[in-house]
């Protein structure tokens, strides 16, 4: 091995060291910066901000939703906060969550590259994403939408008197920031590659994202046109999906959810490119089987775009199309669980440390496991016609997207805190957090399978007396829910000025991103890395508590 | 169903798909309990048997063999090829309504539920039923998309506009369950709610017999059919509709379709779109004149009509006042050979704040 001894003083603090922080100081340097990192910054600060408005959605559906009559005095402002809650969340947090803010910071550091290929393309995406969430914040501060972020037809085009083409319009414009992002990230690795990173060297995170990148791509387009098509329906009166103009209501459920099923990939992929790095970083392991796993993502990402049919079920397809798409649900279902018992058999004669972020991917598994299995359910012919548009899906898609993806950020942005900022998160104060959001989610949630069995249907602002109970209980478990998210929110700001210094290397990981400083310099590494190693070849560390970098300075 | 119980964690079952469907269920949840125990449990364990004893602890390399990743994928799959089959069976029974069941017309619009029966009785938001007997629902939307959910019968489907989608069931057990849109339609969606009311079948025929009359749709349809001049041609210059209802229909272009709701309301409200063999597209389209109502009520017209009778001579059924505009030739959409005046029947009205017209 051409490997180079780790150097105990690079691992001390290094006072006065120019940084990617630290560099220039100017708020102007900040909006013109080309520099991955600081673009990964801009994203995670723009995204905070839009989650805390979906919240603020998701608070008054809970709070209407605790009395049967409904709390809210008006259906319309209910439809309102549920469409806030969707379209915010969906479009302008979940979307960009993990690829634009950690893929953003990290990727380029994992494949030892000083940026990614086009920076000042990625620049834009970010300029994109605050353009088109002005457009919608402002559909917001007009009166807002009712029609829910699925903008289902002929409802969204003859029928809402809201402002749904300005949301539209928003939506339309941030799609670009998608599909700028993925093509950067696609190019930068195919081409930006240190020496040595071979494709079966590199990091699961970045698989994820390189099939995160291909959604964004072929799937962000059908979206952006299928809303111009609703706008233009809108505007101009052509008929296009209401019957009443000649047009097929049912093609915008095509159309949409040919985007919109393969984007719960998107939201998803880069969890699990996530969890891969937490799981292997804190059990000393090598990803078990890294191939099977590396190529689930891409199965995903290719399968995940023969499935949309699966939400049209009971929209009156026919019963050859219901068993087509049903099988084709199914099979989608094989990799991710491939995923599933590949990161839970990686803990076997590992060395397993249950540090903050090993909880949130710990966690992770358990709901994402839960929220796969209810999927089969829904996936199953007979079962989907009792609980499809029900709470059983609500529950279903949360499981997923709150207690997968925002887990796997929140876990991410732990992991990565401390090469981000330099500065270590209170530990005990993280694994509260992860408890409390654990505990949280399960109390919001795990009602609302029942109340879905039960019947009760989505979107509504009213509700028969004996749902009462699981929706009180739902709402209970949303507020401790919310202590979860605050918390890290408060420590994190906190640790900024308070916390520990981190050492380029605190969880003793083998990945690329771990050997330089922390924060790192503005062009990431000081020689150029060389890749001389597989993958979390963490029975390669040498045991004297001094990892082997896999890069080797020459 | 059972109201005043103040918690439930399962709801009643009171049709014949309702159990199908709960024993599937079941199956996949004894299935989901036993992977979820089983990931959960060997999480907890590996972390708790392999947890770091001190911070230098390099754990030595394992093989990942092969045999056990495609174990990952070949196990699950069949469980789910299990899952795929069991429950395509059941979709495909929910979808394929028995012959012989009763049909009731369903309109959903902004936001209420129209309900029609083919004695007669219109209702709203309230669906009476007899027990034990299949009952076939043929929807359409007037507006929005909605959606006839009955959670106890385990029935759900869309009622698309321009359209009609179909479902079915057999209550087994006499009671009132929650009619529900399960698809959001606007401002007052959760109030688009209603209930079906399971009887007895002699309750049942007692109830019809009770309601204020209503002319059977076959009935009306017959009016509108002469009001509308159809007799004109249909016979002649245009296809026969006696025994057409579920018949096999050859068409120009030499596909045969058989003649349900879905093409008898496409031909109606767009002639062109399904030429029969040997009729040129003479008949204009009726989509601007006709409600969803009184096309269901052409619709159950043109199925009294049955087998081998004469559409020419509607038989026994009352007749309207003549409408029929002329005899001239009839070449392509000519509006002035259309009725000027309304058809002579008024469709019927309702409450239109809600409530059956029934006299409970």
């Amino acid at each position: 091995m051409t490997a180079i001894p780790y150097s105990p003083d690079y691992a001390a603090p290094q006072t006065g060291r120019t940084t990617y922080l630290n560099a220039t100081h100017t708020i102007r340097s900040w909006l013109l910066t080309k520099d991955h990192k600081r673009i990964g910054i801009l994203y995670m600060i723009s995204i905070t901000i839009f989650f805390m408005i979906g919240a603020g959605g998701a608070a008054l559906v809970r709070i209407n939703l605790l009395t049967p009559a409904g709390i809210l005095s008006e259906p319309a402002q209910y439809n309102k906060a549920f469409t806030i809650h969707g379209v915010m969340m969906v479009f302008f947090f979940l979307v960009p969550s993990i690829p634009a803010t950690l893929g953003n910071f990290l990727l380029p550091l994992m494949i030892g590259a000083r940026d990614v290929a086009f920076p000042k393309i990625n620049l834009a995406s970010w300029y994109l994403l605050i353009i088109g969430s002005s457009f919608a914040l402002s559909a917001i501060l007009f009166g807002g939408v009712d029609t829910g972020w699925t903008f289902y037809t002929p409802y969204s085009s003859t029928f809402s008197n809201t402002h749904v083409v300005l949301m539209i319009v928003g939506i339309f414009i941030n799609g670009f920031s998608s599909i700028l992002t993925g093509l950067n990230f696609v190019v930068t690795i195919h081409k930006m590659r240190a020496p040595g990173m071979t494709w079966f060297r590199l990091p699961l995170f970045v698989w994820a994202m390189y099939a995160t990148s291909l959604i964004f791509i072929l799937g962000t387009p059908v979206i952006a046109i299928t809303l111009a098509l609703v706008a233009v329906e809108r505007l101009l009166r052509v008929g296009i999906f209401d019957p009443a103009l000649g047009g097929d209501p049912i093609l915008f459920q095509h159309m949409f959810w040919f985007y919109s099923h393969p984007a719960v990939y998107i939201m998803i992929l880069p969890s699990f490119g996530v969890i891969s790095e937490v799981i292997t970083c804190f059990a000393r392991k090598r990803i078990f089987g890294y191939v099977f796993v590396a190529f689930s993502s891409v199965a995903i990402a290719i399968i995940g775009f023969l499935v949309w049919a699966h939400h049209l079920f009971d929209a009156g397809i026919s019963v050859y199309s219901g068993l087509i798409f049903s099988l084709l649900s199914f099979l989608v279902a094989v990799p991710t669980a491939v995923k599933v018992f590949s990161w839970t058999a990686t803990l076997y004669k590992g060395s397993v440390s249950l540090e903050t972020p090993m909880l949130y991917a710990l966690g992770f598994i358990g709901l994402f496991t839960i929220g796969g299995l209810t999927g089969l359910m829904l996936a199953t012919l007979g079962l989907d016609v009792h609980l499809h548009d029900t709470y059983f899906v609500i529950a279903h898609f949360h499981y997923v997207m709150v207690g997968g993806a925002i887990m796997a950020y929140l876990g991410g942005i732990h992991f990565w805190w401390p090469k981000m900022t330099g500065k270590m998160y209170p530990e005990f104060w993280g694994k509260i957090a992860a408890a409390i959001t654990f505990l949280g989610f399960n109390l919001t949630f795990f009602p609302q399978f029942v109340l879905g069995y039960l019947g009760m249907p989505r979107r509504y602002h009213a509700y028969p007396p004996e749902f009462q109970v699981y929706n009180v209980l739902s709402t209970a478990g949303a507020s401790v829910l919310a202590v979860g998210y605050v918390l890290p929110l408060i420590y994190l700001l906190w640790s900024l000025k308070y916390g520990a210094e981190a050492g380029p290397n605190p969880f003793r990981s083998m990945s690329l991103e771990w050997q330089t400083p922390s924060p790192p310099p503005t062009e990431n590494f000081e020689r150029t890395p060389i890749c001389s190693q597989p993958p979390y070849a963490y029975d390669l560390q040498t045991p004297m508590g001094s990892p082997v970098p896999t890069a080797a300075a020459t | 169903m059972d109201m005043e119980s103040p918690l439930r964690i399962f709801p009643d079952s009171a049709a014949t798909q309702a159990w199908r469907t709960d024993v599937l269920f079941f199956f996949e949840l004894t299935i989901s309990v036993l992977f979820v125990l089983l990931i959960a449990g060997a999480i907890v364990y590996m972390a708790l048997r392999y947890r770091r004893r001190s911070e230098d602890e390099v754990p030595p390399y394992t093989p990942s063999p092969a045999i056990i990743e495609w174990s990952f994928m070949v196990v699950p799959f069949g469980i789910m090829l299990i899952m795929f089959f069991w429950g395509g069976y059941l979709y495909v029974q929910d979808r394929r309504p028995p012959p012989g069941a009763m049909q009731i017309n369903v309109i959903g619009k902004q936001w209420m539920w129209k309900l029609q029966h083919p004695e007669g009785p219109r209702e709203i938001n309230t669906l009476h039923v007899p027990v034990g007997r299949p009952v076939k629902l043929v929807m359409t939307s007037q507006d929005v998309i909605h959606d006839f959910a009955v959670p106890e019968f385990r029935m759900k489907m869309d009622v698309v506009p321009g359209t009609y989608t179909v479902e079915w069931f057999e209550a087994t057990k006499t009671g009132e369950y929650h009619l529900f849109c399960d698809q959001y339609c606007g401002e007052l969606h959760s109030r688009m709610v209603g209930r079906v009311v399971v009887m007895e079948p002699e309750a049942y025929q007692a109830w019809l017999v009770g309601t204020v009359p209503n002319e059977p749709a076959a009935v009306s349809g017959a009016r509108l059919f002469q009001s509308y001049g159809c007799a004109a041609c249909h016979g002649q210059r245009a296809p026969t509709l006696a025994g057409l209802y579920m018949s096999k229909v050859k068409l120009d272009d030499g596909r045969v379709v058989v003649a349900d709701e879905y093409y008898l309301r496409e031909s109606i409200i767009e002639p062109a779109a399904k030429l029969v063999a040997g009729y040129g597209p003479i008949m204009p389209s009726f989509r601007a004149q006709l409600t969803e109502e009184q096309i269901f009520d052409l619709i159950e017209y043109i199925k009294s009509l049955g087998l081998a009778m004469d559409t020419s001579v509607p038989g026994a059924l009352p007749t309207g006042p003549e409408t029929r505009p002329s005899t001239q030739p009839f070449n392509g959409y000519r509006p002035d050979l259309l009725p000027n005046q309304p058809p002579a029947r008024q469709p019927p009205t309702y409450n239109e704040t809600g409530g059956s017209p029934t006299r409970e």
